[in-house]
């Protein structure tokens, strides 16, 4: 009360923002409240909860280094270069962040589906994306990208230039000042960017159902394992739920972390 | 991270359901519903492949008895029990299977017995152009032809569990599905070379798809049993509406839909 | 290594032309607003201008005309900005390196040549900071050894010292005066002190354009231009040669002393006066000034022993009793009065 007077707040305030705060924790006391601690160990190290957990992280690893390598050089062109038809290209690549996941799903497989838009070319190639991995790792991709994208285009326009034009007077070459000024300034934000899309990758449930499948250890993530397990264990259900939980915690903890050391 | 939201979400709902439908005051509304028949509405938790045959029937009983309002909630049947359970307002329930009603049963849940309405049995979907040429449920152990099951821990892949061991074959799908609409999904799209569905999915998929019978269908026969459920507001109302579909009237619908007699 | 440079940026109405002769340093003064910053940014290949042509000791900077554009990594300009700018992600010697290590030097080279320039602006001691671990002084210091370690053969210095504590303007001035000594130089500055001590040539911008130029000396002692008799502390009045003295557009006639032959009537030309020969007075004064203007006091500003009277046009440089005698203070409405011999008519 006291720091909400100094702060200038009205003290009405915090009537609504302590029961927000509870709609939030609520659930999540609740989630924990009901798991079988007495077999809880068991449940989340069964072999299906384990194949689903590594699987997890093996696709989630992979499509964040894709966010990093496709995501950094779109954030450099959208926070350095101007070019008509930015603002439209920014709220394309930013869509996935606001699409229900479902819907990415079935765009992707009219892409890289079958009889999809690349569909021919894929085969052509050899490659086989339905109901594999790879197509995990696609979904949620697509999913994820955008949060590197914004997060790290925000880093760069708050850095600004003038410490790269100052760079570039020292003799600096375009490539050498993305190297040595431009990405060691924006770091923090870069692995802000990069838990963020690992987090978002580890979540993604929508898309990857709709487009990739479900297949034990091949295309059936954590996220998956939960929704099936609803259907003959909730028990399992809700112990993999709260792994996904401490999980998310830990990325916050550690996006967290970052952005103070700032 | 949205499936973890969301679920957390859910759970939150059922909580609070659960005190409303715990409280014991269900004497006064009696006595208001009795003085005032004309105003009644009930609500059907039917399973999701009983969709269009039960919004079509509602109408019908809403038509023969002026007054009553019917709505629906259609889900899969596990999900519908849990809701039941967590003292969702449902006074009919509607399952895919024995099992689920069985759960409901064993909780006290349903008023009287259940009566079976219709049965569902298995029938192969193919894309149009049946592009694998699949003619017989043998060709699905082919591992070259893409098939997509239920996975086993739903109704539809326990059923596709059954045909496997009565027709004596092993089959590899390229995914285990959440639902028989997931299955039916995959198949449309041309993802799946084939699926096991259910023969109604195949009537309402009109021409998205080609349907293959097969002898060893009937060897594994889903029964869906409907009943009134004791947390019923109006009993009366909720038993005529599961009488009305074991009726005449309702088993013309449910033939017509492709459901076969129980 | 001169500089010869002719731009024009349309979108901020700027168009220059103007040398910079080899180891000489030029002084760009100007109101805020003039286009100085922009006529660096143009040199150092940080804004494309519209039109024009720069080359440095021959080399084509850019030439408009001709399609030529080099980036700045290649232009040898080295740039020294208001604030420091030293990377925070290094420390001072990195920093210092930076430039010879672009430039192919290896790590080692690059750090022992980063040393020297550091011991030349007596920054060596700072070698293991954190850039976050330095004041303002210190920063700037790095910052001009950075600049230099790179080996630019032309230096660009945008208000150095503007946003430098007061303190160490001074001994911040020594040392660009040590190390710019031969070098070509283009510094945009407020300070008549840079000017003077930095600059051997001035160039004065208004409004995007030059309004004149020359030898420091020259510019500081016989200015053409209100901004530089402002910064060279003098009064200026503008109009046309008139007998002696100068006719303001305004009417107005001031008596003078021509030292110019080129001081034909009618011809534009320039009075200037320094604020201490002029005098103030509450009622008309009789006697010999022919010089007697009305006007309010605007702004009174100690210097010293003395108070400079600020009005909307002149100034006047007064001691602190007559400010007391007089009861001068803004709003109040004075006669100057200054005596023809002490105002220098030359044609501008």
């Amino acid at each position: 009360m006291a720091s909400a007077r100094t702060s200038g707040l009205p003290r009405w305030v915090l009537v609504p923002a302590a029961a927000g705060a509870l709609f939030i924790v609520l659930p999540l006391v609740a989630l924990a409240s009901r798991v079988q601690w007495g077999s809880f160990w068991s449940l989340v190290t069964s072999d299906s909860s384990r194949e689903a957990l590594l699987l997890s992280l093996r696709t989630s690893g992979t499509a964040t280094v894709l966010c990093v390598v496709l995501g950094v050089p779109m954030a450099l062109v959208l926070a350095r270069t101007s070019f008509r038809g930015q603002a439209l290209i920014r709220s394309l690549v930013l869509l996935p962040l606001v699409l229900p996941p479902v819907v990415g799903g079935i765009a992707l497989l009219y892409t890289f589906g079958r009889q999809g838009l690349l569909g021919e070319t894929i085969d052509v190639l050899g490659l086989q994306i339905a109901f594999s991995t790879t197509a995990v790792v696609i979904a949620q991709t697509f999913v994820s990208l955008p949060f590197l994208v914004v997060s790290l285009e925000g880093t760069l326009r708050t850095a600004g230039q003038r410490y790269e034009v100052v760079a570039s007077t020292l003799g600096a070459r375009p490539t050498t000042v993305l190297r040595r000024v431009t990405l060691p300034l924006v770091l923090p934000g870069l692995a802000a960017g990069a838990v963020l899309s690992f987090a978002r990758a580890l979540g993604e449930f929508g898309a990857t159902i709709t487009f990739a499948g479900s297949l034990e250890g091949v295309t059936r993530t954590l996220p998956l394992e939960i929704y099936l397990q609803r259907e003959t264990d909730p028990d399992a259900a809700v112990a993999l739920s709260l792994v996904l939980v401490v999980v998310a915690v830990l990325v916050i903890g550690l996006v967290r972390g970052r952005s103070n050391a700032l | 991270m949205r499936s973890i939201v969301v679920s957390a979400a859910s759970i939150l709902l059922l909580a609070t359901t659960t005190a409303c439908g715990t409280s014991d005051d269900n004497g006064s509304d009696d006595a208001a519903t009795s003085s005032a028949p004309q105003d009644t509405s009930i609500t059907v938790f039917a399973a999701a492949s009983l969709k269009s045959s039960f919004t079509e029937l509602g109408s019908a009983f809403e038509k023969a008895n002026p007054g009553v309002t019917v709505t629906f909630n259609f889900a899969g049947s596990s999900d519908l029990v849990a809701q039941i359970q967590q003292g969702a307002p449902a006074d009919v329930f509607a399952s895919a299977d024995t099992t689920n009603m069985d759960k409901a049963t064993a909780d006290d849940l349903v008023a009287g017995s259940p009566t079976d309405v219709a049965t569902n049995t298995l029938e192969i979907a193919t894309p149009p152009g049946n592009p694998a040429g699949v003619d017989s449920i043998d060709d699905l152990a082919d591992p070259d032809v893409k098939v997509v099951l239920c996975a086993p821990e739903v109704p539809c892949g326990a059923a596709a569990a059954g045909v496997e061991k009565a027709a004596g074959i092993s089959i590899s799908p390229v995914s285990e599905e959440q639902s028989v609409t997931d299955v039916l999904g995959k198949v449309v799209s041309g993802e799946a070379d084939a699926g096991l569905v259910y023969v109604t999915d195949v009537k309402a998929a009109g021409d998205k798809v080609r349907g293959v019978t097969f002898p060893e269908s009937s060897r594994v026969v889903n029964t869906y049993p409907i009943a009134a459920l004791t947390g019923s507001k109006h009993p009366d109302v909720a038993k005529a509406f599961a009488d009305f579909v074991a009726g005449d009237q309702g088993q013309a619908v449910l033939a017509a839909a492709g459901f076969g007699a129980p | 290594m001169s500089l010869h440079l002719t731009a024009t940026v349309a979108d901020r109405d700027v168009d220059v032309s103007f040398d910079v002769a080899d180891g000489c340093t030029v002084a760009l003064l100007g109101p805020n607003g003039s286009g100085k910053s922009t006529v660096l940014s143009v040199v150092a290949g940080i804004l494309r201008p519209d039109a024009g042509r720069a080359t440095l000791d021959g080399a084509t900077l850019f030439d408009l005309a001709g399609g030529t554009w080099t980036p700045p990594h290649q232009r040898g300009t080295g740039l020294l900005a208001q604030d420091a700018l030293l990377f925070p992600h290094l420390d001072v010697l990195d920093n210092v390196a930076f430039g010879p290590r672009s430039t192919g030097a290896s790590r080692a080279r690059a750090r022992d040549t980063a040393m020297t320039w550091l011991r030349q602006v007596d920054a060596a001691d700072l070698a293991d900071r954190r850039p976050s671990a330095l004041s303002g002084g210190q920063a700037q210091r790095v910052a001009i050894a950075r600049a230099l370690a790179a080996e630019p053969r032309l230096m660009l210095l945008d208000e150095p010292m503007a946003a430098l504590d007061v303190t160490v303007v001074p001994a911040m001035r020594q040392t660009l005066r040590r190390v710019l000594d031969g070098r070509t130089a283009v510094i945009v500055t407020h300070d008549v002190l840079d000017a003077l001590l930095l600059a051997d040539h001035v160039v004065v911008m208004d409004g995007g354009r030059i309004v004149e130029q020359g030898a420091t000396r020259d510019i500081l002692a016989r200015p053409r231009s209100t901004f530089a008799a402002g910064i060279a502390g003098l009064n200026l009045v503008r109009g046309r040669a008139e007998g002696s003295g100068v006719r303001t557009p305004g009417g107005l006639l001031v008596a003078g002393m021509p030292d110019d032959e080129t001081v034909h009537e009618g011809v534009t030309a320039v009075g200037v006066f320094s604020p201490a020969a002029v005098s103030v007075h509450l009622e008309r004064p009789g006697g010999s000034p022919r010089n007697v203007y009305a006007a309010t006091v605007r702004e009174l500003e100690p210097r010293g022993s003395q108070v400079r009277v600020r009005t909307d046009e002149l100034a006047a440089d007064v001691t602190v009793p007559v400010v007391a005698e007089l009861g001068l203070a803004p709003g109040v409405e004075v006669f100057l009065a200054v005596k023809a011999s002490e105002v220098a008519i030359y044609s501008a």
